[in-house]
């Protein structure tokens, strides 16, 4: 199997400018995953622009300095720092620089400075059926499972080439045949007490991810669509503690109306019932520092936090003022909104340091701490916080993590039953 | 077997010679290999505190984050890339690093595949890689 280019393409390829550059990266990683042909996509999620050192930085600007444009839309994932000045990032000043410099060369390529893990809250939404080239894990699973667009998991360099040359490898979940449900997860058995908690879709997310791996599968047992925060956050814990890039939800997301819709109409290579065991199983994982009576810090917003989000933080805190940093991460979409509504102040009058175009996981904005405790309602932030932060983690729901804050020490009273 | 061995290109580069550093574990490059460095530093990992820099690094599998491409690019830039690179099967993500870093114009080491059975053949050994992919025991 060979990577055959049109005209077009090969002609593009032939040049010497940044399009010629993309292309043939784009071409390249093609050959490299067995492609036969570029296919053209109708927009491009960005993750390539949170540094990670300065050949990023170098990259792009060679992208810049060849007049390259995206030729498709375009948006953009977290970058490093927090343009908008809500909250201060403690990187060095080279750091800062770089940073602050790949954060410019993609916006001067023509990309939309929407800075949110969450773009499909954020008005870019693809349709149904489109191929597209996002990067970010939980963006992708988003943009798979629950708008039906089709696109690989994009990764650094990959994502902005595929942008530039409007074009993507044909393979992988862009192919129809790559998106049936070869496995089954069935959820009914479990306690409608925990299946309608707070913390259902996180935990179940985390379960999933670890169950199908890099298998694309279908949850069956769910009665009713629980909203798109909760499949938002199932997501992002299913693609942190898996490889998953598309999900199916029987009877929700939009390629599994039914069963036999979701698998193609052949049988599943494995059905999985999900037990009360195995789910307080994946909530205890999210723990790594479960009995702790110490408490540092509350992170929120992995994805970035919704404005409907924001309203029910607000009712947890019910005015109460918090002994604890609370940090809610979030995209400028939402704080522009919170912004001309007064809750902004409101918030930040409680305690709440706003976290906006970045997150706390990926960008140094906590305080350094040995020792120091997390606690989270996100699935996401629970997996990588350890690593990332240095902090110990313990996992609960929105409303458990308010009262923690308030309190100043860890209150848990969601669990499995 | 004899010390010689034909590899099929996977990424054109220049070609390299080291000492073999042959991996007992797939490995993410990103939170796994310190970009600065070249010395791994997943601590899970069987080789944790070797170095690829320098090295014709024989690569059993990759796993994780599609950040291993910005790895690779760090470590040809600041000169702490393998030599060679032979893999067990092409890894689109990773090999990124590679595709981008000649685009740039930056001296890239070459990467070919090699069954993952012939990879302990050239453990402990000095090796070349030559650009057509040939795979030789120097000592």
């Amino acid at each position: 199997m060979t990577l055959t280019l049109s005209e077009d393409e090969r002609r593009i390829a032939a040049g010497s400018d940044g399009a010629a550059m993309a292309m043939r990266i784009v071409a390249e990683s093609g050959r490299l995953l067995g492609a036969e042909r570029l296919i053209p996509i109708a927009s491009a999620h960005i993750d390539g622009a949170l540094y990670h050192g300065d050949s990023g930085t170098l990259f792009a600007e060679r992208l810049v300095e060849g007049s390259a444009k995206v030729a498709v839309r375009a948006t953009l994932n977290v970058g490093a720092l927090d343009l908008t000045g809500s909250c201060r990032v403690r990187l060095a000043e080279h750091e800062r620089a770089m940073a602050r410099r790949m954060m410019r060369a993609y916006r001067a390529l023509g990309c939309e400075p929407t800075w949110t893990c969450a773009p499909y809250q954020a008005g870019h939404r693809p349709r149904e059926g489109e191929d597209v080239a996002w990067g970010e894990s939980n963006a992708v699973a988003f943009c798979n499972s629950v708008l039906g667009a089709r696109t690989n998991r994009y990764g650094d360099f990959l994502d902005i080439a595929c942008a530039i040359a409007g074009r993507a490898p044909d393979c992988g979940l862009h192919r129809t045949e790559n998106r049936r449900a070869r496995i089954i997860v069935d959820v009914s058995a479990l306690p409608a007490s925990f299946l309608n908690s707070e913390i259902a879709w996180p935990v179940l997310g985390s379960l999933y991810g670890r169950l199908a791996g890099d298998a694309v599968g279908a949850v069956t047992g769910i009665e009713r669509h629980p909203g798109e925060d909760a499949l938002k956050a199932f997501g992002a814990a299913a693609a942190s503690s898996g490889a998953v890039g598309l999900f199916h939800i029987v009877g929700v997301t939009p390629e599994a109306p039914d069963i036999a819709t979701a698998t193609g109409g052949m049988a599943p290579a494995e059905t999985i019932a999900a037990t009360a065991e195995m789910v307080a199983d994946s909530l205890r994982r999210l723990s790594t520092a479960e009995g702790s009576d110490r408490l540092d810090a509350v992170a929120l917003g992995s994805p970035h936090f919704s404005l409907d989000e924001f309203a029910a933080l607000e009712r947890h805190l019910a005015g109460r003022g918090l002994k604890v940093p609370l940090y809610a991460c979030t995209g400028r979409h939402v704080l522009d909104v919170l912004e001309k509504s007064g809750k902004r102040q409101a918030l930040e009058n409680a305690g709440v340091t706003i976290v906006a175009d970045t997150c706390v996981v990926v960008t140094p904005v906590m305080a350094e701490l040995a020792g120091g405790v997390l606690m989270t309602n996100s699935g996401k932030f629970a997996h990588y916080a350890p690593g990332n932060t240095g902090y110990r983690v313990l996992y609960a729901s929105l409303a458990d993590c308010v009262a923690s804050a308030v309190a100043g020490r860890p209150i848990i009273r969601d669990t499995v039953s | 077997m004899s010390g010689t061995l034909e590899g099929e290109i996977l990424v054109g580069g220049r070609a390299g010679d080291g000492p073999a550093l042959v991996l007992d574990a797939p490995i993410s490059f990103w939170g796994g290999v310190d970009p600065k460095t070249g010395r791994i530093v997943d601590v899970r990992h069987p080789q944790h505190g070797a170095s690829v820099a320098g090295t014709v690094l024989f690569l059993p599998g990759t796993i994780g984050s599609s950040s291993a491409s910005s790895v690779l690019l760090e470590l040809v830039r600041g000169g702490h890339a393998p030599s060679a690179m032979v893999l067990h099967e092409p890894d689109a993500i990773l090999l990124l690093g590679l595709v981008v870093a000649k685009e740039m114009g930056w001296a890239t080491p070459v990467a070919v595949r090699l069954v993952r059975d012939n990879h302990e053949h050239f453990r402990g050994r000095q090796i070349t890689v030559s650009q057509d992919g040939t795979v030789a025991i120097v000592a």
